[in-house]
């Protein structure tokens, strides 16, 4: 085997699979089908290209290849057992128009397509988050496990599970009708996020940061970006994941610490990610009568970016901002968070007020991070003791280790043991 | 593909209706029927009677026994049904969302298996 061109079968593997695939589900109308051929497609292709040489269009002759692959197993089923004929109707036809119409746009209606079956709202979350990472970023079913911290064979249990309720309840691989389109392209952009944050902040664990998933996020935003172009949505997603992720490296330290915002070092943070943030969330927001809750998280990402260092940050203006994410989105996480950025404004007192609203109407308690911001307010107030007490509380409350970590060293810091200020500041 | 659409509402809440409200419902649903009907959607449908008149009916060791109703203590009973052909899963929910007791009660859609030929 020819090294060289092995190589370049896997590089435009990496670049085709997922146009491949979503071409031959929409064809033979089947996931596994698909899929074993699509293997089947690429395995001819690293035993054949090597010697008669890669054809002017690799990815035509991936898809045919597939399809005439499926074709064969069709035909060696219906010799076996004579029922199943019917069931699949790809017609030499069907291939040629795919074939023929072999531009962006052909295979662009194909992915979305298949981003809309992945994440279509009669399957669970779960199954959303596992079939896109599968199906459309191409992650093998062992790197889909890892990223969920479940065995193999469970997640390979759950993409079984999903692909069977796609057959059997007739969910469609096509664009949603207009009417209910924006409600499924919200759904799209909640199962992207979705990926983003298990990546950006894992919820149980040692590990802080996976990045591979905030990768795919972001790629599948870009996806969305070129398959859906000028959503106000899809741009203040793809900017709010492009300007965390610009200060990743910045959030935790060499030893796996937690470093908050104000004394991240600036230095560090993705200046072309900054930058295409900043375009993308001013674009969103252009978008007249359409605004997006993610371009408006974006806008207050954007505004501490901007941010010299942590003592420009334009506090008036993210309360400002906070305040409209309130009424598009008024949860609880919003409304603590809205109570932080006014500490910065008019003082900790009154942001206490806030949260102990929030707290007293009883709709997060299990909530580290409300426990948290009490401690630091507390602190700042000089209510050690209390202070103390909300930070017991906020421990208790994460599983995350470099977030307990930070938590006892806050707590330390009170009690005096520590006789140096925590790394984490 | 053939749906099964379940409706499932609260029954005590049902009979509790005055007449004009039974008189509107009954409307409501006389004109869903009569448009997918005429869409080319349906198949079969009925309302139920009360799950009070239900009887249960098990064979164990070749033995048959009758009981009195489904015991469930669920908040919502099984009141009726449409069988209807739809395209895919999306035109079947949106027939669906569409039946009257949708919006006090919910409905079930369920893919019916092909007739084995």
């Amino acid at each position: 085997m020819n090294g060289g061109a092995a190589a370049l079968v896997e590089e435009i593997f990496r670049r085709e699979a997922g146009r491949v695939l979503a071409t031959l589900i929409r064809l033979l109308g089947d996931f596994d089908l698909a899929e074993e051929v699509q293997q089947e497609a690429f395995a001819a292709a690293l035993e054949q290209w090597p010697s008669s040489g890669t054809p002017d269009n690799p990815r035509a002759w991936l898809i045919s290849t597939g399809r005439n692959k499926a074709i064969d197993r069709i035909r060696r089923d219906i010799l076996f057992r004579t029922k199943i004929s019917g069931e699949i109707s790809v017609t030499e036809s069907d291939v040629d128009a795919a074939l023929d119409a072999a531009d962006e746009e052909i295979f662009g209606d194909d992915r979305l397509r298949l981003i809309f079956t992945c994440c279509h709202p009669a399957l669970g979350t779960e199954a959303h988050i596992a079939l896109t990472l599968r199906e459309v970023c191409g992650l093998s079913t062992q790197a889909v496990a890892r990223a969920f911290l479940v065995s193999e064979d469970t997640m390979a249990q759950r993409l079984v599970r999903a692909k069977k309720k796609i057959r059997d309840a007739g969910i469609p691989y096509e664009t949603p009708d207009p009417s209910v389109l924006e409600q499924r392209i919200e759904g799209v952009l909640a199962v992207v996020y979705g990926v983003f944050t298990e990546g950006y902040a894992a919820t149980v664990g040692t590990q802080l940061i996976d990045v591979e998933l905030c990768k795919e996020a972001i790629r599948l935003g870009r996806l969305l970006d070129t398959l859906l172009p000028n959503h106000a949505g899809v741009m203040g997603l793809l900017a709010l994941m492009l300007l965390h992720d610009a200060r990743r490296t910045s959030r935790t330290s060499d030893s796996g610490d937690v470093v908050l915002l104000e004394n991240q070092d600036r230095s560090q943070w993705d200046r072309h990610e900054i930058s295409e943030g900043l375009s993308l969330v001013d674009s969103s927001l252009s978008i007249r009568g359409q605004v997006s809750s993610y371009a408006v998280q974006a806008a207050i990402a954007a505004l501490h970016v901007r941010a010299e260092d942590s003592g420009a940050t334009d506090w008036p203006q993210i309360v400002g901002l906070y305040e409209v994410l309130l009424r598009l989105q008024p949860t609880p996480v919003v409304e603590l968070n809205h109570a932080v950025a006014v500490s910065m404004v008019d003082g900790p007192a009154r942001a206490l007020d806030l949260i102990d609203s929030l707290a007293a109407r009883g709709r997060v308690t299990q909530y580290h991070l409300l426990h948290a911001a009490r401690g630091r307010l507390l602190q700042k107030l000089g209510r050690l003791d209390e202070a103390r007490e909300a930070y017991t509380a906020a421990l208790s409350t994460t599983m995350l280790e470099p977030e307990r970590r930070f938590l006892a060293a806050r707590i330390a810091s009170i009690q005096g043991i520590c006789e140096t200020p925590p790394v984490s500041g | 593909m053939n749906y099964l659409l379940l409706i499932y509402t609260n029954e005590a809440e049902f009979m509790a209706l005055g007449e004009t409200a039974l008189q509107k419902l009954s409307g409501e649903y006389m004109d869903f029927t009569k448009s997918i009907v005429q869409a080319g959607n349906f198949k079969a449908g009925d309302r139920l009677k009360p799950v009070s008149s239900a009887s249960t009916v098990r064979v164990r060791n070749g033995k048959t026994t009758i009981t009195d109703g489904p015991f469930a203590e669920t908040r919502e009973q099984l009141g009726g049904y449409y069988l209807i052909e739809a395209k895919n899963l999306d035109e079947a929910t949106a027939i669906a969302a569409r039946i009257p007791g949708a919006r006090w009660g919910s409905i079930e859609v369920r893919p019916v298996w092909p007739p084995v030929t």
